[in-house]
């Protein structure tokens, strides 16, 4: 291994201009002659607009434009458009009602958008927005999922009868039915996998720009795929053609998943720059984000675990509200299905699985996928099956999952819920979590604890999960109306410096150091001399963009067939040159030798001459070093992972500590191991944030009553230990560099073996259950509640 | 933000003045409260008549019996202050638990104490301790100057100058926080004094921050833990929201009581 190569520690490249204030977010750009946008949203959850008066607001100064709900249905433009569509039971589609850019007869969630302002500066925008008069007749609203399927609930859409989207199953009923007719134990449980709202560290900004000269139009936008949001925007709603439209995602301030759905605002000031011939600039502010951003998770559970005499699993069925919100959001319908109900075998032989979703709409800010995206709610769900069972049969909870585990030798194995695993060894992963944890050094840590007045509780999770999504065949079939390949082309210079353009997207994953280190390694060039460009679908020629894990596993494959093209030619090229024959050149460290001989060019010197090629035979060797690839998945990775957390409990105030948290993760080849782990800590701190803080409210009228930090907890520094990380990595994951994923590992391994830590500690105290997040109010009531039992 | 003037008065007098004069004129200090509020325009003042351009209003100062610390005094000054570390220990320990760093170097004990935010920390500070607010027009004790929530006996144009401290036999703060906010949920300062113990309560009430009397008089005849472990504090009359019912509010401000008494020993 080099120092820079696959597997080094290579510090990132992109911290220095992040650290010091160099970083080019879209909020730092800015166009001649640029005006604001200013969103007027409802306050309102549920409302009918009955007036809208813009009058006085067109007239206040400095304001350019004011567009309504009206404007926008007078205009040819498309609603935003959904990404994935599922099929009820009975095979008929799901409920897709309109989501247009304003709205202009009713109002869904509070934040909905209903006007916008266009002014010389933001706050005459802001000042003129405050002049228009609505009139609103409010209606009832709903946002709980359980009331929102009762007759009489408040109608979201007239389009989905009792507020319901789509009504889906999965998995072999009649055998699942089979398997519990069998069953020596039924084990039961309900959890509530709660809403979380993403908040990544830059708001969510759109930039609109429109040359009058060439009818070319700009936007400048938050995005993790900004292609994506080309094909989205362009195609369905604002009907412009990809080579009129070039979408930018510069430096991007963090994702977590909220951005990669094509949010209204884009699509507004890419409309109304063409309509006003200038650009324009709209900058959510924190409040603003809090009731725009598509949140995360939200699903509740039923789910029964049918076991035999001797504790192996015999069937599972599991029946999931899911929340949509009050529109669906780009890829919402996959979550709580395709990319959750899919996984339900975990790492364990069930042989019989029934799921069925119901997706239903609320009267809350639309639902998609936060960092996991399904996989967090089915390991979780999972988990605490699994300690619930290791209870209610008496058998340990490790020894439960051995019992369970699907062995090394089954592999490749095909799950009963559509996945086939291609490669893992879960028994090893989980005696290397055991080791690293010192689980058997427990008791000890749990007397120490207990000497100081305190409870102390250790939780296991063994999860798995799908990434490196996806297999374009695949995800076709299930309803996703992308396919999901990824691009890369890499463009040797003159000089044997390397450009790459990714289709991929960095918002703090550290894609310009570790696709440097991919493009080096390979190339045997330095590490040095190679450059990473994304981002900007102007440079880069098309991409599906970053999330699910996907970024290495797919567009690091499609690196490394970019970079086998870019070696075959240069193979030919060096042949050319130093009159060999093809079969005779051997490439090695970055030197194009013929065999046996000492006769030898360096990667740069064949760099040169594919420039300047001055004696190539014209019909069979073209000039240029430069050579792209699209990789389409030929099967999802399967990250799989060992979490141990142990937590102490304050009983008297209900306050849980995670005393020490242990993660030993199988993600493949590791290519950058600094980065890893910092992408597993990142992950553990959002677990430990669903599990012990962040819980979005909303009251009976549907307004957010975690509309700020103030009320909405995230994780900080003091709320979480010293972790310790490992990996365990099995290798022959289905992708040429073997790697798996490690971006969302964290946040799903996590939860699970936090809250299964605190029920733990509380059992002595009579707790079967705690909910998420595990508060420190929730962890007293539910001590109140076992006591008075 | 709306538009408002600024101006920077050089004295009390002509601060106090100025508001007086201004349309609809708002004292600024630290702004860690007052600049949200405009920024979500939910204030407007005409006017911000801005403390920082006077220079007597900082200060930390050893009284004797007590510290004196001035109103523009922030809080970290107070809790890196070596007067204050030595004379009322608990005093420093709680400025050096408000809010986060950047906080502790704008906010101001003269702000905290006129805005009177029911889960802000000082005002427990100066009701357990039974310090004296003394503005430009007056002295007042600390049991008159807090009147509610958010509000206060200041006067529209009266100046808050300095908060005097009478140190204690024994003092402690213990703050049970907001898991979001990190405000106090329920914070207990906890003092044996001249005059007797005086346990005073902010974060809890809906009346905002106030005394425990019946916890005074177990503490009068035994200053320990558990003099006050079995007294129940009513949940009625105390907040609820989603962080903590009004029942939980209750069993903390007892379990805070007894871990204050037990920290100031
Ligand atoms: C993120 C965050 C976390 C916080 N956490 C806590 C916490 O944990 N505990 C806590 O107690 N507080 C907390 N605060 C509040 C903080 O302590 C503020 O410093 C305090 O509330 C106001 O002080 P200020 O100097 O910023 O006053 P400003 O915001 O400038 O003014 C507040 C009010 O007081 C008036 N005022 C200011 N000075 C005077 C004066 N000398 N005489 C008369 N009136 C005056 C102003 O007109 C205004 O109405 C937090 C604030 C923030 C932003």
């Amino acid at each position: 291994m080099s120092e820079t190569g696959i597997g080094a520690r290579v510090k990132r490249v992109e911290d220095q201009r992040f650290l010091t204030g160099k970083g080019n977010y879209t909020d730092d750009i800015n166009r001649p002659n640029q005006t604001y946008a200013f969103i007027l949203r409802s306050p309102h959850a549920h409302a009918r607009i009955t007036s809208l008066d813009a009058s006085a607001a067109q007239a206040s100064e400095g304001v350019v434009a004011v567009f309504t709900g009206k404007d926008i249905a007078a205009a040819e433009v498309g609603g935003l458009p959904c990404g994935w569509q599922i099929h009820n039971k009975d095979g008929s589609p799901m409920a897709e009602p309109p989501h247009p850019m304003l709205v202009a007869d009713k109002v869904r969630h509070v934040g909905d958008q209903v006007a916008m302002v266009i002014a010389e500066t933001r706050d005459q925008a802001r000042d003129a927005a405050e002049k228009i008069v609505v009139e609103y007749e409010t209606l009832a609203a709903v946002t709980a999922t359980d009331a929102a399927i009762k007759d009489g609930a408040p109608q979201v859409h007239d389009e989905a009868a009792l507020n319901t989207c789509y009504d889906w199953e999965l998995g072999d009923k009649a055998a699942t039915e089979e398997g519990f007719a069998k069953a020596a134990h039924v084990v039961k449980i309900d959890v509530v996998n709660n809403r979380i709202i993403p908040n990544a560290m830059e708001p969510r900004v759109a930039l609109g720009d429109y040359d009058r000269s060439t009818g070319d139009y700009t936007l400048f936008t938050t995005s993790q795929n900004p292609h994506v949001i080309r094909l989205l925007m362009g195609a369905f709603v604002l009907q412009l053609p990809e080579h009129k439209l070039r979408v930018v995602a510069p430096d991007v301030g963090g994702g977590f998943g909220s951005k990669i759905f094509h949010y209204a605002e884009e699509a507004l000031v890419t409309w109304a720059a063409g309509k006003l011939g200038r650009p324009i600039k709209w900058v959510s502010d924190r409040s603003e984000a809090f009731v725009t951003d598509a949140h995360g998770r939200d699903h509740r559970t039923h789910a029964e675990l049918a076991i035999d005499g001797d504790g192996k699993f015999l069937a599972l069925r599991v029946s999931t509200l899911a929340n949509m919100g009050a529109y669906l959001s780009t890829f919402a319908p996959a979550i709580p299905t395709y990319l959750s109900a899919t996984l339900l075998a975990g790492v364990y032989t069930t042989p019989a699985i029934y799921s069925e979703v119901r997706a239903v709409f609320t009267n809350t800010v639309p639902v998609d996928a936060v960092r996991g995206a399904g996989r967090p709610e089915t390991s979780y769900l999972l988990e605490r099956l699994v300690d619930r069972a290791a209870k209610q049969t008496g058998i340990d909870k490790t020894e439960l999952r051995k019992r369970n585990f699907i062995q090394p030798e089954q592999m490749p194995y095909q799950t009963p819920v559509a996945l086939q695993y291609d490669v893992g060894d879960y028994p090893a992963v989980f005696e290397a979590g055991l080791a690293a944890a010192d689980y058997s050094g427990f008791e000890g840590r749990k007397a120490e604890t207990e000497s100081r007045g305190k409870l102390r509780g250790v939780g296991i999770s063994t999860y798995i999960e799908a990434c490196g999504i996806a297999p374009s065949a695949v995800a076709g079939a299930l309803g996703a109306r992308a396919g999901l390949y990824e691009s890369a082309q890499v463009r040797v210079h003159p000089t044997g410096s390397v450009t790459l353009f990714t289709g991929s997207h960095s918002h703090g994953q550290g894609h310009e150091t570790t696709f440097a280190q991919v493009v080096s390694d390979l190339l045997g060039v330095p590490f040095e001399a190679v450059v990473v460009s994304h981002g900007d679908t102007a440079k880069v020629q098309f991409g599906m963009g970053t999330y699910g894990s996907r970024s290495l596993a797919v567009g690091g494959a499609a690196i490394y067939k970019a970079c086998e093209k870019i070696i075959d030619k240069a193979t030919k090229i060096a042949a050319h040159i130093l009159e060999a024959a093809e079969a005779d050149i051997e490439f090695k460290d970055g030197n194009f030798t013929v065999a046996g001989t000492d006769k030898s060019m360096a990667f740069g010197e064949v760099a040169l001459a594919a420039y300047v090629p001055h004696n190539f035979p014209h019909e069979t060797l073209e000039p240029g070093l430069d050579e792209n690839a699209f990789y389409d998945p030929l099967n999802f990775s399967y990250p799989s992972g060992c979490h141990i957390c142990e937590v102490e409990v304050d009983p008297d105030t209900g306050v849980v500590e995670v005393a020490k948290f242990t993660a030993v993760d199988d993600i493949g080849r590791v290519v950058n191991p600094m980065i890893v782990e910092g992408q597993v800590h990142g992950g553990v701190v959002q677990g430990i944030g669903q599990a012990l803080l962040e819980g979005c409210v909303y009251d009976d009228e549907g307004q957010l009553l975690t509309g700020s930090f103030m009320d909405y907890a995230m994780p900080r520094a003091d709320n979480v230990p010293f972790f310790t990380v490992a990996q365990k990595s099995v290798m022959g994951a289905s992708n040429p560099l073997e790697v798996k994923g490690v971006g969302e590992v964290g946040a799903i391994g996590s939860p699970p073996a936090i809250i299964n830590a605190v029920v733990n500690a509380l059992e002595p105290l009579g707790v079967e259950d705690v909910t998420m997040p595990a508060t420190p109010m929730t962890v007293w009531q539910a001590i109140q509640d076992a006591q008075a039992r | 933000m709306y538009s408002f003037n600024h101006q920077l008065p050089n004295s009390v007098a002509a601060a106090s003045s100025a508001l007086g004069s201004a349309d609809d004129g708002k004292f600024l200090a630290g702004g860690m409260t007052l600049l949200p509020t405009m920024k979500q325009r939910l204030a407007s003042p005409s006017d911000l008549i801005d403390l920082a351009g006077i220079g007597d209003l900082v200060g930390i100062s050893d009284s004797g019996d007590g510290v004196v610390i001035k109103a523009m005094t922030t809080h970290a000054a107070v809790a890196g202050s070596s007067v204050v570390q030595a004379k009322i220990p608990a005093l420093a320990a709680l400025a050096g638990g408000i809010g986060d760093p950047a906080v502790r170097n704008r906010g101001t004990i003269g702000g905290s104490v006129a805005n009177n935010d029911p889960a802000a920390d000082y005002p427990a500070a100066c009701l357990g301790l039974g310090a004296t607010i003394v503005t430009n027009k007056r002295e007042i004790g600390a049991d008159d100057f807090f009147t509610g929530l958010f509000e206060t006996a200041l006067e529209e144009d009266e100046v808050i100058t300095e908060v005097r401290f009478p140190a204690a036999q024994k003092a402690a703060y213990q703050k049970f926080e907001n898991p979001a906010s990190r405000y106090a949920i329920v914070g207990v300062f906890v003092a044996q004094t001249a005059g007797g113990a005086r346990v005073a309560v902010t974060g809890a009430s809906q009346d905002g921050v106030g005394r425990i009397s019946e916890m005074e008089q177990a503490l009068g005849g035994n200053w320990s833990a558990d003099a006050v472990a079995n007294i129940d504090v009513p949940a009625d009359g105390l907040n609820t929201d989603i962080h903590a019912s009004a029942a939980y509010r209750a069993h903390l401000v007892t379990t805070m009581a007894k871990r204050a008494i037990a920290a100031a020993g």
